[in-house]
């Protein structure tokens, strides 16, 4: 407080501000008098667990597809459509629900995707799409966002359970297996160059690459 | 008496006839042995032939099958799957045929720059196969056959 000049306020205001700092770290800095060393290490390592798990419960919860068509925006469009493919029922009985698609399982990834998905919270508050005819106009956009992210990431999000290694083009239809061959063995190409409108129904098509 | 008798002989007589005659024209048929009234069970979904070999046509005029699965293919205002491969510009890359220049034309025989509004919806002249036992058999005759020209010394 010696230093604080009555004159400047702002200055008297930072300097406090210094002065608890400095304390508040010869405080933490001073041994414990009452819990021992280990007994601290170990009430860390258990509160670290907890901040951590209940991170991740949070992330897990928004991760799941009963999560994504708690909105009707979602449910009623992209969810609906979703159920005639083969990525939700087949043979196998394998499933890919939205979060397989959508969110990179690499851990980074997952927390830049959620920072970017917030947006989607503004869109349901606003009501950017909550009609089919809102949708509509705006799908365009929402799938070019879509294709420029795996185009971006190689279709990692494909190649969790798809792999182009482990396809066995002996056993594909005639068209796969040279197409496969041709374009995505050899790098040119990536899924979702090909793979348009695997799970959803199309936007209007005019003008993408590959489309007429 | 003669009467009563002649009467009750008749009526068995008609009533073992139409029994017969329903019985008949309950079984026959594509729908099999389960009688009118009810539903019988789905036969199995077959899937579709996918063996990409061109298959003859039976007439020039036809409009060749799919010799490809056609599973999920979106067809609608929005965008037309076939034509990501069988237009023009996508040959190079599909190694697809190209649909031929009568579907670039209008109904007064005028070619348009892409595929006629009337040629949109490829699935209502071409269609794919499903691999199936057929319930009845075909006994359609080509041309050539029709003529004798298969046959040693017909026409030419
Ligand atoms: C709060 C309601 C809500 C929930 C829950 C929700 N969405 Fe959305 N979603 C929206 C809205 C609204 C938009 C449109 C945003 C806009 O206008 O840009 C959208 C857009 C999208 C898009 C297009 C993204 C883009 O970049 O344009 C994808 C993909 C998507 N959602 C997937 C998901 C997935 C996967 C989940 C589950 C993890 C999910 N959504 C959960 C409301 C929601
Ligand atoms: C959760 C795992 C999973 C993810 C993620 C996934 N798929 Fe699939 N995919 C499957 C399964 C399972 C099948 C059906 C296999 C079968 O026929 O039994 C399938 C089938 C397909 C088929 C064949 C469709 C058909 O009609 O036979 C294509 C093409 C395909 N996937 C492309 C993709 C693309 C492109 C992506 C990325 C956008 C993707 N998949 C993401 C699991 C997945
Ligand atoms: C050059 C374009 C192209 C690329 C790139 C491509 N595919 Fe395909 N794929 C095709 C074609 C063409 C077919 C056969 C026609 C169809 O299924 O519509 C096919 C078929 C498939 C099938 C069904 C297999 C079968 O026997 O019919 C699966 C599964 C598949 N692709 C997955 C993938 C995955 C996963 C990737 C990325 C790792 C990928 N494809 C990349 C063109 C491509
Ligand atoms: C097999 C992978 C796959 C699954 C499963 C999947 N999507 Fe998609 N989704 C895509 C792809 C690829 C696109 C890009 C547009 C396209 O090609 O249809 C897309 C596009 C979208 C869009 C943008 C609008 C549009 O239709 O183009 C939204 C919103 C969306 N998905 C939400 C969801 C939700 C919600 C679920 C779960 C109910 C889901 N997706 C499941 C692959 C998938
Ligand atoms: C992935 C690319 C692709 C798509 C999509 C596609 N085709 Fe084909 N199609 C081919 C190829 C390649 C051939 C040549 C035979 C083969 O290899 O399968 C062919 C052959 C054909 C033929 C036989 C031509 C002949 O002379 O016998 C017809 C008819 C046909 N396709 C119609 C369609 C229709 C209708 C659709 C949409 C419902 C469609 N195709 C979608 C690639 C494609
Ligand atoms: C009104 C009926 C009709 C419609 C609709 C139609 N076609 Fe055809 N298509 C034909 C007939 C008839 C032939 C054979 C004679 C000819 O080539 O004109 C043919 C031939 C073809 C061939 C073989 C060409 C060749 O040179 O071997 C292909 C491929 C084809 N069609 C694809 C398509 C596609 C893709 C569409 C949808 C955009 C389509 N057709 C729509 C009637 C139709």
């Amino acid at each position: 407080m010696s230093t604080a000049d009555p004159a400047s306020p702002r200055r008297s205001w930072l300097a406090r501000l210094w002065n608890f700092i400095v304390e508040l770290w010869d405080v933490l800095r001073r041994p414990s008098s009452v819990f021992g060393l280990g007994v601290l290490v170990f009430a860390g390592f258990v509160a670290g667990i907890i901040f951590w798990g209940g991170f991740n419960t949070a992330l897990e919860i928004t991760n799941t597809e009963k999560f994504c068509t708690g909105c009707h925006e979602m449910k009623d469009n992209v969810f609906a459509e979703l159920k005639t493919t083969v990525h939700f029922s087949n043979p196998s009985g394998v499933r890919a629900s939205c979060p397989d698609c959508h969110v990179p399982h690499n851990w980074t990834d997952k927390i830049a995707r959620k920072m970017q998905a917030s947006k989607e919270v503004w869109g349901h508050l606003f009501g950017t799409i909550n009609t089919r005819e809102k949708f509509q106009d705006h799908r365009l956009e929402l799938a070019l966002h879509e294709w420029a992210r795996l185009k971006a990431n190689d279709s990692l999000e494909c190649r969790n359970c798809h792999s182009a290694e482990s396809m066995d083009i002996t056993k594909q239809s005639p068209r796969a297996s040279v197409a496969h061959q041709r374009f995505l063995f050899t790098g040119e190409k990536t899924c979702i160059d090909c793979h348009k409108g695997i799970a959803h129904q199309l936007p209007d098509m005019k003008g993408v690459p590959g489309w007429q | 008496m003669i009467r009563k008798s002649s009467v009750l002989v008749l009526l068995i007589a008609l009533a073992a006839g139409s029994g017969s005659l329903l019985a008949q024209s309950l079984n026959s048929g594509l729908r099999g042995p389960t009688p009118l009234n009810e539903e019988g069970p789905a036969p199995p979904m077959t899937p579709m032939r996918n063996t990409s070999e061109k298959e003859v046509r039976n007439y020039p005029e036809q409009p060749p099958v799919i010799p490809h699965s056609i599973e999920g293919y979106q067809i609608d205002i929005n965008g037309n799957k076939c034509m990501s491969c069988h237009a023009r510009a996508r040959t190079g890359e599909s190694q697809a045929p190209m649909v031929s220049i009568t579907h670039f034309m209008d109904r007064d025989g005028q070619f348009l720059a892409s595929v006629s509004p009337r040629r949109y919806f490829c699935t209502s002249c071409h269609v794919p196969q499903n691999v199936v036992k057929a319930p009845i058999t075909n006994d359609f005759v080509d041309i050539d056959t029709l003529i004798g020209r298969t046959a040693p010394g017909g026409q030419r």
